[in-house]
């Protein structure tokens, strides 16, 4: 196990800390024992092999904060007044599963940006910050817009379910892929599928559903009559036109300047009008990047940064990496994640914007000189 | 110090390993009483029989405290975190088979794959404010080829035993567990899901790392991987 123990990464972190509060951030804390039904809910059956789980006599099963984000939100969605920016330094704690692997509890040090106002500014804002910060460094920059991957999504010609599903896999890119195939017609209905739906058609569906068992369990009879129903249209459904598809292909693998970037989406969007207003977006954010001393014309952009690994983030992202040190994880990541705060305040946005540093992966970058 | 060798210690796999060595000149034994679980090896010097449960055999084995062992390959990947770089597999002993499948019940007719239980999973959660529940105790093999196969929107809940009655009793929605006939899963109106195979299992004999090898351990290992006709 790997820990990050030393003295060094604490004082790091502490300067890092005191250069978010001197930004304007309001220092917050956060319990590191957290409800784990929430993360579960949010991150899905994988956050189990990542969190460390316990479980409490009265408050049931709890996990070791495997980040701030969530309790962050929470906390601000609970009592706190728009605009807001917080700072908060302390541990996460990360199983590994490899051997040899990262550290299983480190230091993160945040910033976050609650403010409906103007998000442009406001990416913009956090984006400035950090790179100013990290800026000794010599640290690659690399961004991305998961809006404009949603946005390029939402445009095409079919269904709302296959979009629904197209979005919901869009953080799993090898489940996309094989949905985004079948809903184009380049792979083929599985055989059981087409059976199912030809015995439907000859038989009706409840005839079908009786042969095949007694109904056993909480998934009940109308919940496969109507994925079945959904089934029908599907095939009646034509398939995306393989314009539309390779479109969509090329948005994703968009990777350029931001500046050549954006020319290019612009491009795009005479043909996909629907990505305009994600487009706009992002215009008005490298403008506002610019306005803040940002060299766009030498910003990467990369469509699909993020999809990985951000799983909650759903606009403007960005990473730190230290250049030839594939060994490193990201010294800093963030982005916007309107789509959490939706979640987690049952319905009520609040549209937010963050980042976290680790001083540990900092300092390994400079080999122990902050 | 003598190389141990560990095996199952009742039932069974006890008797089929007993005889896949027997078959190439080692003959294990059990000694003592009928309940005691003290072993002899006959046929070679160095080598001491250790009998265990077939479940206490991976961790035994990535601990070095024994440094040969026989235990089923799915015991190993769902115990071991990472048991490439701890065990290796020497040889698949051709019994024990056993396959760690999903099954839902038979009158879901519109789930026959992975696709359609991660689309009927999104659908179950709009529907239930749940995650659609699976019921295992192969935690790590199921959610890592869960995960593999991009599936969302599920949950394990931990079962160890008659783990086939979970849907009818309301527990869980689908369930992984072990099968070697089908004939359970059958008797409680599940069915496999076509492409729902997460391991294909069987009697698998193991040596444990670097940790905790000796020279003589080295040289005995030598002369039994020559006397089994193990590959190098």
């Amino acid at each position: 196990m790997i820990l990050d123990t030393s003295p060094a990464i604490r004082a790091e972190a502490e300067r890092l800390f005191a250069h978010f509060q001197t930004a304007g951030a309001q220092p917050v804390e956060t319990d590191i024992l957290q409800p784990a039904e929430t993360l579960l809910d949010l991150y899905g059956e994988d956050i189990r092999a990542r969190a460390y789980v316990t479980s409490d006599p009265l408050r049931g099963e709890q996990m070791l904060r495997p980040d701030f984000t969530v309790p962050v939100v929470r906390m601000h969605m609970a009592d706190g007044a728009l605009p807001a920016r917080y700072t908060y330094m302390g541990k996460v704690f990360r199983k590994q599963e490899h051997e040899h692997g990262r550290p299983t509890e480190y230091f993160q040090v945040g910033y976050e940006l609650f403010d409906r106002a103007d998000p442009a500014a406001a990416d913009a804002e956090v984006f400035t910050l950090f790179n100013a910060l990290l800026s000794p460094l010599g640290l690659r920059a690399a961004t991305g817009d998961i809006g404009i991957l949603l946005a390029a999504v939402d445009a095409l010609s079919t269904t709302a379910r296959r979009k629904a599903a197209l979005r919901r896999h869009l953080w799993r890119p090898r489940r996309f892929r094989s949905l985004l195939d079948r809903f184009g017609g380049r792979s083929a209905v599985p055989d059981s599928r087409a059976r199912l739906l030809h015995a439907v058609r000859n038989e009706g569906i409840e005839t079908v559903i009786d042969r095949a068992g007694p109904e056993i369990g909480m998934r009940g009879r109308e919940e496969i009559a109507a994925r079945i129903e959904a089934l029908l249209e599907d095939a009646a459904t034509p398939p995306i036109a393989a314009g539309q598809v390779e479109i969509l292909e090329h948005v994703m693998g968009l990777r350029e300047t931001c500046t050549n970037a954006l020319e290019h989406l612009r491009d795009i969007a005479v043909d996909l009008p629907r990505i305009a207003s994600a487009v706009t977006r992002m215009d008005r954010r490298l403008d506002a990047l610019s306005a803040h001393g940002v060299d766009v014309g030498a910003l990467d952009f990369e469509a699909s940064f993020g999809r990985t690994t951000m799983e909650y983030y759903d606009g403007f992202v960005f990473g730190f990496f230290a250049e030839g040190r594939p060994d490193l994880p990201p010294v800093a990541t963030g982005g916007r994640y309107d789509a959490l705060t939706r979640i987690l305040g049952q319905g009520r946005t609040i549209p937010a914007v963050g980042g976290v540093v680790r001083p540990g992966v900092a300092l390994s970058v400079t080999g122990g000189m902050a | 110090m003598t190389l141990k060798l560990g095996v199952p210690s009742k039932g069974r796999l006890m008797e089929k390993t007993f005889e896949w060595f027997a078959a190439r000149g080692l003959a294990l034994s059990r000694t003592g009483s009928e309940r005691e679980y003290a072993g002899a090896v006959d046929g070679m010097e160095g080598v001491e029989l250790v009998l265990l449960s077939a479940g206490e055999i991976p961790r035994e084995l990535a601990a070095g405290r024994i440094q040969l062992g026989v235990t089923g390959s799915d015991l190993v990947r769902e115990k071991i975190a990472d048991w490439q770089t701890k065990l290796r597999a020497l040889e698949p002993l051709g019994f024990g088979h056993a396959d760690l499948i999903i099954a839902v019940p038979r009158f879901w007719v519109d789930v026959d794959t992975l696709d359609d239980l991660d689309s009927a999973a999104a659908a179950f959660r709009a529907e239930h404010g749940m995650r659609l529940r699976i019921a295992t105790k192969y935690h790590r093999l199921v959610r890592d080829f869960l995960r593999e196969a991009g599936v969302a929107d599920y949950q394990l809940v931990d079962s160890q035993g008659a783990t086939e009655g979970t849907v009818k009793n309301l527990t869980a929605e689908a369930v992984a567990d072990i099968t070697s006939s089908g004939e359970t899963l059958r008797a409680n109106h599940l069915k496999i899901l076509a492409d729902g195979c997460v391991h294909r299992s069987q009697a698998t004999l193991f040596r444990s790392g670097q940790n905790g090898w000796d020279d003589e351990m080295r040289a005995t290992f030598e002369a039994l991987s020559h006397r089994l006709g193990l590959e190098r």
